[in-house]
């Protein structure tokens, strides 16, 4: 029935790893063809190819893992999917329902440990509503602001026979969340966006999840008005990096001219983003005289951290739809010579040159690297994952997308280990396409194990290490605000990352020179099959631009810039 | 805002916040959240309150809807404007979630709670004890020689002036029900 059900919802993947509790499903997932089982080596792993799968597919990814261990070990990848907001069904096995309470071998209350970390759970305990469950949890999955679901189902459940119910006669779950926003407020936005003289869009990871059609109906929008364009690291993607209006990313490691904008613009309109701490710096002096539109189909995300002064709850999509009609048939009015002021105004920060670095023959700058990559695959038809850290920024300073869904990173939770398995999940979706993760040596370790997984399934992934043999973004925390005391931030004890993948049967590339770097790089992009490319690069590099904790977006530190004290005591606290 | 004629302090019919929420005085605010009656949703509404840190000054939950599968939960909480927000709009995204009803500001309200209190003793203060509770039309539901157990209906400020009577009087122990309360008025919620 499980099966069924699954298939039913049009699942082609399932990532799992089998257990006592869930041996039932298994059995059944056995004896058919048309769903594929990956076999992870950590149930963490599975929930983030889960969300790899997701997040470059758009569809929901499913997961099943056994109960007590295999649940537990799921809830790091369950939040990460709870915090950005990525569909996620989780199927775990649980104890048999009389056995439920009694600390049964492999019990663990999951429901119950999962509650915080899902955007609903249940326990199955009627076979005669399972089916009906199963779709239903597909659907809170999916609708509104997407999220992680789980459903416990003990083991007796699993064995029970029961009448099976179509996805079509299930019942309509009450959760119907709104979609299209007030005609009013949509005419207020258009009568903003025509009276502006310094606007931005800033836009989030909701109009990734609102899907292609809505990043269209962006590109549309914002080329049609002309307004510069930043994007939080969820969003990037949505508006192509090459169009003519992109400032780049925003935020604590943010390109200048973008956070410049935000901070001096008098009109901010924020597409399915959230304010994150990490966006806005200090709140008090955050874009202190702009009229702020806040667009989120997540009513609680209004007014959480800043006051906005037109909320409109909807999808993004259906709200960008309305607007550029409404818009259209008001006659497409701008005010066109205000906004080329303010594009001046933007070319003299994007002047700065924020990204700037100095370059050296001797080491290979981790930038560098980064530019190479990116000018080495520019144009394939190309994924990328990151883990968490300095690399993770300077993947989204550097790399360039054009479209949505290409790029998949822990942006809230922040889970080291996220990339590798991330990348797998990605793969197996699109076994034809170019795949890399861009990590840390320390991040990466925290799941290499799935390099057995890519092996045994012939996932091709590239796993493009920036090793310093430090926790680099701890590393530089310290350096700036801890006195240079660098408390167990260094890796030590590292593997030799060529063995190590030659011993799962990967290959494995190893560059320290910056003259060898583009012929190791192509070697990478050639060789059909995982690869570990251990990249040395300089140590001690610190990833800038950077707003300091505590301070407001036109406080930010460059590259070269005197950083000792940059930080004051309270900031230090912000993390 | 006002032109979109949404009904003042409304959650649940509109997105717009139209109180100001920018002030730091603490406000009490009884909230009637509308739930699905199935397994775990108190834990979630209550793990939302100490997981984001909210203040729950009574809970108040029983199923009001058999065939509808519906129980009502009465939560009196107390925050900031913007933090009461925050808590209705995070109530109603808890999925079997049907309503959040702000009762505080959406029109007036009856509240009512009950209470009981043991009170042991003998001579002058027993005498006491039972022309107050007269006094604050309490029932007495149990007696001995020595004690009484008083049932009292009314506010909270009610209950706790009359605990503050019987506190000399001989008060052993007290068990509240927490608030349960109605907006006016012939229109339901």
């Amino acid at each position: 029935m499980v099966v069924q059900a699954l298939m039913d919802q049009g699942v082609d993947t399932v990532f799992g790893y089998p257990g006592g509790a869930v041996l039932p499903i298994y059995d059944e997932i056995f004896q058919q063809n048309s769903i594929r089982h990956i076999l992870v080596r950590h149930e963490q792993a599975a929930v983030h190819m889960a969300e790899g799968y997701a997040r470059s597919t758009g569809k929901p990814g499913v997961v099943l893992v056994t109960s007590g261990p295999g649940a537990t070990n799921a809830v790091t990848g369950i939040t990460d999917a709870l915090m950005d907001s990525i569909p996620i069904v989780v199927l775990t096995g649980q104890v048999p329902t009389f056995l439920i309470g009694t600390d049964g071998f492999q019990e663990a209350d999951t429901v119950g440990i999962t509650r915080p970390c899902t955007k609903m759970n249940w326990l199955a305990k009627d076979p005669s509503t399972l089916s009906d469950l199963i779709h239903q949890a597909f659907h809170v999955a999916t609708h509104g602001r997407p999220g992680p679901v789980l459903i416990d189902i003990p083991k007796d459940v699993q064995f029970a026979t029961g009448s099976y119910t179509a996805p079509k006669q299930a019942k309509v779950s009450h959760y119907q969340p709104r979609m299209k926003a007030e005609p009013a407020s949509i005419e207020a936005l258009v009568g903003l966006i025509e009276k502006a003289e310094r606007p931005v869009f800033y836009t989030g990871g909701g109009l990734i999840n609102a899907g292609t059609a809505a990043c269209q109906l962006l590109t549309e929008l914002v080329d049609a008005t002309g307004f510069p364009i930043t994007s939080t690291l969820m969003g990037l993607g949505a508006y192509p990096a090459s169009g003519k209006n992109w400032l780049g990313m925003l935020g604590m490691h943010g390109l200048y001219e973008a956070n410049m904008a935000m901070h001096d613009c008098d009109l901010m309109i924020n597409l399915g983003a959230r304010f994150d701490d990490r966006i806005t710096g200090r709140t008090d002096a955050f874009s202190p005289h702009s009229t702020k539109v806040h667009v989120d189909i997540d009513p609680s995300s209004i007014n959480k951290i800043i006051q906005v002064d037109l909320p409109i709850i909807g999808d993004v999509g259906q709200v960008l739809e309305d607007v550029l009609k409404v818009w259209k048939s008001r006659g497409r009015k701008v005010n066109e010579a205000a906004v080329a002021k303010w594009h001046g105004r933007i070319a003299e920060w994007r002047s700065k040159d924020c990204l700037s670095f100095r370059d050296s023959d001797e080491l290979i700058k981790p930038q560098h690297a980064l530019q190479r990559l990116e000018a080495l695959t520019r144009g394939m038809d190309r994924y990328i994952t990151t883990e968490v850290g300095q690399h993770q920024m300077w993947a989204a300073q550097f790399l360039k997308f054009d479209a949505p869904h290409r790029w998949m990173t822990s942006g809230g939770l922040g889970t080291m280990g996220y990339g590798f398995p991330a990348s797998i999940g990605v793969q197996i979706a699109h076994p034809e396409s170019l795949v890399i993760n861009v990590a840390g040596e320390a991040s990466w370790l925290m799941n290499m194990q799935e390099l057995g997984t890519a092996m045994q399934f012939r996932a091709p992934v590239k796993q493009f290490i920036l090793n310093n043999e430090r926790l680099g973004m701890v590393r530089q925390w310290q350096e700036l605000l801890h006195g240079e005391r660098y408390s167990h931030s260094w890796s030590e004890s590292l593997p030799d990352f060529v063995k190590l993948a030659e011993a799962f049967g990967a290959k494995g590339i190893q560059c320290s020179d910056p003259a060898d770097l583009d012929e190791a790089i192509k070697e990478m992009l050639a060789h059909d099959g995982p690869v570990v490319f251990d990249c040395l690069v300089e140590k001690h590099e610190n990833c800038f631009p950077m707003i300091p904790s505590g301070k407001a977006h036109n406080e930010m530190l460059m590259g070269e810039a005197q950083t000792q004290g940059a930080i004051s005591g309270s900031g230090a606290a912000l993390v | 805002m006002s032109a979109l004629n949404i009904k003042k302090g409304s959650t649940s019919h509109s997105a717009y916040n139209l109180r100001d929420t920018h002030s730091d005085v603490v406000e009490r605010h009884t909230l009637a959240v509308i739930v699905a009656n199935e397994a775990g949703v108190l834990a979630r509404v209550i793990g939302l309150f100490s997981g984001r840190g909210y203040n729950i000054d009574s809970l108040t939950v029983a199923e009001v809807d058999h065939t509808g599968h519906r129980s009502r939960i009465t939560v009196v909480t107390s925050g900031t404007p913007s933090v009461i927000e925050q808590i209705k709009a995070q109530l109603g995204r808890i999925v079997p979630v049907h309503e959040v009803h702000d009762l505080t500001t959406e029109g007036q309200s009856v509240e009512r709670e009950l209470a009981l209190f043991k009170v042991a003793g003998k001579g002058d203060k027993r005498v006491e004890a039972l022309r107050l509770a007269d006094i604050f039309r309490a029932n007495v539901v149990d007696s001995t020689l020595e004690s009484f157990i008083f049932e009292v209906t009314g506010t909270s400020e009610k209950i706790d002036a009359f605990a503050e009577l019987m506190r000399p009087l001989g008060l052993t122990e007290l068990a509240r029900t927490g608030v349960a309360a109605l907006s006016r008025g012939a229109e339901a919620v």
